[in-house]
């Protein structure tokens, strides 16, 4: 019994020390948790940040849109990405969120490099995703099988895109990857195949498409030519402590949306001409 | 007092000690007991949810074949068809279980009948390692290797229940082959013998005698290997495509119910109809795997040697 004593007092000393060596070089650290479209930017801007407060860090989790909105909504993180509006996602209570718009990130339709087109319409674009269309010879390519691969349902780039191209009409029923790396993956690796990704995504494996003769342009977007696109959003609690404030300050600050905003493929606020609301409507700005 | 006498009244210092394990063991039994119970409950009535409060029907859960628990049909009801993921779910654990039991069968066999030395030396550490492999390298071997190999040999993607069943077949084999081993090990020495001394060959013997003396030890082994199966959710995930649809051919993208669970848990809010449905079929997958419990307890008493 006697051991017992001691060993419960070696543990509570223990505990006490680490206890105190905690408490000395305490470091700030807030958890960012969402979209993966919006992750590599978060990440570069979480980096970026540190480097200038070295107490403070930033914890970027991906997941998925719809996660980083259920766990804001749960308080259980600080930031929740999200590349949709609160409001379109089913059981998310909006009002109790502060929404904060960072950029503007674009979907592109994307095709094995073996595919020889370059432009569709965005009808046979429809039609191909909802499955009307299963050969590449319909749409004047060779005679080769479509091979759809879609996003998981709650994805926010699938949801972007199934606003924006399908317009209601119900995707055929198609293989879905739960992160834009696996389609990259897998697009790369399939003949015939077709999928989506976010532009920051696109890489030299992949081959982007040209809709109704429209290239995926910064100047595109931003004149609402290219239409697939939408906002990326960081969504807080009603009261986000300091850290978090000034975070979201730093991302939305002039110098990092001239730079890493734009060198990653996203579009800042500022360049948009066209404005989109929470029900997908869309205006000039003028 | 006489101290003797005393001594004698007195619980000794053993016999505390020994009250106190036994309070500590009986403690600990009953909170493992608790923390099972309160399992179940849990994801009872987080699966149950989806039937009492969202008006899912029972039938269309099991017959229907459309998944999309955020919409509802003309009855109002949420279309939660889980036929697709159920029939996936099943296919690629049987045809897993189906290709792996020969297998590990004939390495059972040699390991105690035909070479014991070598396969305690050889098989054996392969064997252990291989279960020791993250089922996530194995997916990424089946996504780098297998899925590329099918797609060559049958066309389309190469995702599919096949690439899932060719993955889990060797998750799944070192399960069975060990327990199949112990299995052969339990047989008694004097079958063998008696077999052997009525003049049966060494293949008689092993065919006719000691793998049917054996056969409830390895029917319980291929269970626990589907149980496996079953159960596995990262490696299928990664190779069998995540298509929610009925399965037209082995190398057709297909789902299972795992898969759907891993790909969507983090894109459903909570108290969502959606969340209900995943609860759902979780409550399904833990009551798959208290049958398989059942049958394997089932098939150890029956096959308990008398």
């Amino acid at each position: 019994m006697r051991t017992f004593g001691k060993l419960l007092l070696l543990l509570g000393v223990i505990s006490s020390l680490s206890g105190c060596s905690h408490a000395n070089n305490r470091q700030e650290t807030i958890t960012a948790v969402g979209s993966s479209a919006l992750q590599p930017l978060i990440e570069a801007g979480g980096e970026k940040y540190s480097q200038k407060n070295p107490q403070a860090y930033i914890n970027v989790q991906g997941g998925g849109s719809g996660t980083g909105l259920a766990q804001i909504q749960q308080g259980a993180v600080a930031i929740g990405n999200s590349d949709v509006f609160a409001e379109q996602k089913k059981g998310i209570q909006a009002q109790n969120l502060i929404d904060h718009k960072v950029c503007v990130v674009a979907v592109v339709p994307v095709v094995n490099r073996q595919v020889p087109l370059n432009n569709l319409s965005t009808t046979q674009l429809q039609a191909i995703f909802m499955g009307k269309i299963t050969n590449w010879q319909q749409v004047g390519g060779p005679r080769l099988p479509i091979t759809i691969i879609n996003r998981a349902q709650g994805s926010g780039t699938r949801m972007i895109f199934e606003q924006q191209v399908m317009q209601g009409q119900p995707f055929k029923k198609a293989p879905e990857q739960d992160s834009s790396g696996m389609v990259r993956q897998i697009v790369k690796n399939t003949p015939g195949a077709i999928s989506y990704v976010a532009w920051p995504y696109l890489t030299q494996d992949l081959k982007p498409l040209a809709i109704d003769q429209i290239k995926l342009t910064t100047a595109n977007v931003a004149q609402n030519r290219w239409k697939i696109w939408a906002y990326e959003h960081l969504y807080t609690t009603k009261n986000p402590n300091k850290l978090t404030r000034q975070f979201i300050k730093f991302i939305l600050s002039e110098q990092f949306q001239e730079q890493e905003v734009r060198q990653m493929h996203y579009i800042p606020m500022k360049q948009m001409r066209y404005q989109q609301d929470a029900h997908g409507r869309v205006s000039s700005k003028e | 007092m006489d101290p003797i006498a005393k001594n004698l009244k007195q619980r000794s210092l053993s016999a505390k000690i020994e009250t106190k394990g036994r309070l500590i063991t009986q403690l600990c039994t009953v909170l493992i007991v608790l923390l099972v119970l309160a399992i179940f409950g849990f994801i009872a009535t987080k699966g149950l949810t989806l039937f009492f409060h969202d008006h899912g029907s029972l039938w269309s859960f099991f017959s229907g074949t459309t998944w999309s628990p955020d919409k509802v049909d003309s009855h109002r009801q949420p279309v939660i068809g889980a036929l697709p993921m159920i029939v996936g779910s099943f296919t690629v654990t049987l045809l897993a279980v189906l290709v792996a039991t020969p297998f590990a069968i004939a390495a059972a066999i040699f390991m105690t009948e035909i070479s014991p030395q070598k396969g305690n030396k050889i098989l054996q550490p392969v064997i252990e390692l291989l279960v020791g492999i993250p089922s996530v390298v194995y997916g990424f071997i089946g996504l780098a290797v297998i899925v590329p190999f099918v797609q060559k040999i049958a066309g389309g993607s190469g995702f599919g229940i096949l690439a899932g069943a060719l993955v889990l077949f060797v998750m799944i084999l070192p399960t069975i082959t060990s327990m199949t081993v112990d299995a052969l090990k339990a047989v008694p020495r004097y079958y063998r013998e008696a077999s052997l001394a009525l003049g049966a060959t060494r293949w008689q013997t092993i065919y006719k005698v000691t793998l049917r003396a054996g056969a409830p030890g390895i029917m319980t082994a291929v269970i626990f290997g589907m149980s496996r199966a079953f159960g596995e959710a990262l490696a299928v995930q990664m190779v069998i495509g995540n298509a929610i649809l009925m399965p037209s051919s082995l190398t057709s993208p297909s789902t299972t119910l795992t898969s759907v669970l891993t790909m969507n848990m983090g894109n459903t809010v909570m108290g969502t109809t959606s969340n209900d449905a995943l609860w759902t079929l979780a409550l399904l997958l833990l009551l798959m795997s208290l049958v398989f419990n059942i049958v394997i307890k089932y098939l150890a008493k029956r096959g308990a040697l008398s």
